[in-house]
């Protein structure tokens, strides 16, 4: 999660842009629930508040979904990325979600795909191939860049085909969701 | 080179680009990157030669930096909270001795309860202990401030504190530009000592001084902090010509000419302070924040100078001093001595809660409006503190405070956010 933040910084940072990413450093142990931020901006970001407002919802993990209230603050134009086969119906968000633009809700099964591609249940870099599908807010070569900057040799190659395939899964789902 | 990159590993690798040769530390969060960083730089040669201890304890790293220092070696070591209070004894031993150790501390609370998150508690715990004191706004800062600190201290020949906000920038990513080993070498000369222990000419350090020569000792370590209000800015100006950078330096004013009301703070709130500024003035608010950098020795001339035009002045800080109020305000009501200035204290952000611009916006408001009581507690949960009230007044075994308050809050909110 707090990976997945620095990365999408990265690659906002190698298309120019100003980036800020942080976790909300709560303990310290592997599986407790961790929240993690990302600014991006055509300036220098002075500002330090944790985001209270997102533009941009990812939920890596989709059972918090019912411990916390994962969508507080989202604006309501804001786009929703959540790693899992099922719909947001299924998942049980359904009438939650009502208020914001459905174009704008997807899920993607990035532990799938990363099962896939890395053989271990990471979704960060993948949640990203598909973060910059949904927003267009950053390209699949910067997602690319940043992670190719972060690991190497096979895990980056293995990250980037991950990233991919959930960037032309979102990419699919969004024009059937446009021709539906 | 402009990078993004973590704070924590900006400052590993500007302490590696000060050829630093002897680097002990404990781990400590939120310090702990730092100096896994640099443990990484000196494994793989990339400081050379410099050796790397790992110590037993705070105690230990600050006593090898002693040892390290007074055989003629450039020493660093970084620490945080508990960390900072178990090497106490320590600490002041390295600047009674005038050793010019560099310390990064990455600012966090002190327990009980513990605490692992951001507030100014540990520095100001240490803030008489003659190290010179600075603060980082932002990423860039602490990385700048680490190569000017190389220089300052060895000048001057005593300790240096680069304070850093604890997980809000030590373990923050974002851009920086980092300096090439060049450019810092023409910055910063090789360390030349004032005093070594040289077997070739063979000294002791550390006597034992009685009443006949302490307080002389002491007033020397008060002038040469003076010296340091002359030196800091100039060395701020050296390192902007070279680096192109304003960083560092005593004061940093931001809409002071004009302000009415002036907000004082240190460290990577000030940012967020700009921010809420910005927008006030935008309403029409005449309102500035002034940045101390320089904590110790502390600018009393120029903290004067920027705020004695102002009608009121609030000091917004992470540190508190239990029964009196304000540790930072104290020092800035001696600035303002006699000069018709109201003040204002307000204690933000302790045990890292989040510092926002609506709570700033409202505070200031507040402060404009001559709402704000001398001393307040920004954003208090004034619900549980009652409730701990009632109960202590209902029950002598009232039970644990700590543990009742969490009770009270429930588990989810001490878990996420």
């Amino acid at each position: 999660m707090v990976t997945a933040a620095e990365l999408l910084s990265v690659a906002a940072f190698e298309q120019g842009r100003y980036a800020q990413a942080f976790p909300s450093f709560g303990s310290e142990r592997t599986g407790a629930p961790v929240v993690a931020f990302c600014r991006i901006d055509e300036r220098d970001i002075r500002l330090r508040e944790p985001i209270v407002e997102p533009d941009v919802l990812i939920v890596q993990d989709p059972t918090l979904l019912h411990q916390v209230d994962v969508f507080q603050g989202l604006k309501r134009d804001g786009y929703v990325l959540i790693n899992s086969r099922r719909s947001f119906d299924d998942l049980g968000v359904g009438e939650v979600v009502q208020r914001f633009r459905h174009e704008r809700l997807l899920t993607v099964p990035a532990t799938e795909i990363a099962l896939k591609h890395l053989g271990r249940p990471m979704p960060n870099a993948v949640m990203l191939g598909g973060f910059a599908a949904l927003t267009g807010l950053i390209t699949l070569e910067a997602v690319a860049h940043a992670i190719r900057d972060k690991f190497a040799g096979k895990v980056a190659k293995a990250n980037v085909a991950a990233a991919t395939e959930a960037y032309d899964s979102v990419r699919r789902a969004m024009q059937e969701t446009a021709h539906a | 080179m402009r990078k993004q990159i973590e704070g924590s590993r900006a400052v590993a690798e500007a302490v590696a680009l000060a050829r630093p040769e002897v680097i002990c530390a404990y781990p400590i969060s939120p310090q702990t990157h730092i100096v896994e960083g640099l443990g990484e730089l000196v494994k793989s040669g990339k400081i050379a030669p410099c050796e790397f201890v790992n110590v037993e304890s705070e105690f230990a790293a600050m006593s090898v930096a002693i040892g390290a220092s007074a055989a003629g070696a450039r020493a660093y070591t970084a620490t945080a909270s508990q960390g900072l209070l178990f090497m106490a004894e320590a600490v002041y031993n390295a600047s009674g001795l005038g050793l010019p150790i560099v310390m990064t501390l990455a600012n966090r609370a002190i327990g009980a309860p513990i605490n692992i998150w951001n507030d100014h508690s540990d520095s100001m715990s240490q803030r008489d202990c003659g190290w010179i004191q600075l603060f980082a706004a932002h990423n860039q800062e602490a990385l700048d401030l680490h190569i000017q600190a190389f220089k300052l201290a060895e000048e001057l020949s005593m300790p240096v504190m680069v304070c850093m906000d604890g997980f809000i920038l030590t373990h923050a990513v974002e851009g920086i530009d980092m300096p090439t080993q060049d450019e810092v070498d023409a910055f910063l000369p090789p360390y030349e000592p004032r005093q070594v222990l040289d077997p070739a000419e063979p000294v002791s350090i550390g006597a034992m001084v009685g009443p006949e020569a302490f307080m002389e000792v002491r007033y020397l370590a008060h002038a040469k902090q003076t010296v340091a209000l002359e030196r800091i800015p100039e060395i701020a100006a050296e390192f902007c010509d070279r680096f192109g950078r304003n960083t560092g330096g005593l004061v940093r004013s931001y809409h002071c000419d004009d302000a009415e009301t002036i907000v004082v703070a240190l460290g990577s709130v000030i940012g967020t302070l700009r921010e809420t500024v910005e927008e006030l003035r935008r309403d029409g608010m005449k309102i500035g924040v002034l940045g101390i950098s320089s904590f110790r020795p502390f600018p009393l001339a120029a903290v004067r100078e920027v705020l004695q035009g102002a009608k009121r002045v609030v000091v917004l800080e992470k540190s508190f001093s239990v029964g009196l109020g304000g540790v930072v305000s104290t020092d800035v009501r001696l600035a303002l001595e006699g000069a018709p200035v109201r003040g204002y204290t307000v204690v933000a952000g302790l045990g890292g809660r989040a510092i926002t611009r609506a709570s700033l916006a409202s505070t200031l408001r507040d402060a404009v409006d001559e709402k704000l009581e001398p001393l307040t507690f920004m954003d208090l949960d004034w619900r549980i503190v009652n409730r701990q009230l009632e109960r202590e007044a209902a029950s002598r075994r009232s039970g644990p405070i700590a543990e009742n308050l969490l009770r009270d809050v429930g588990s989810v909110a001490s878990k996420v956010s």
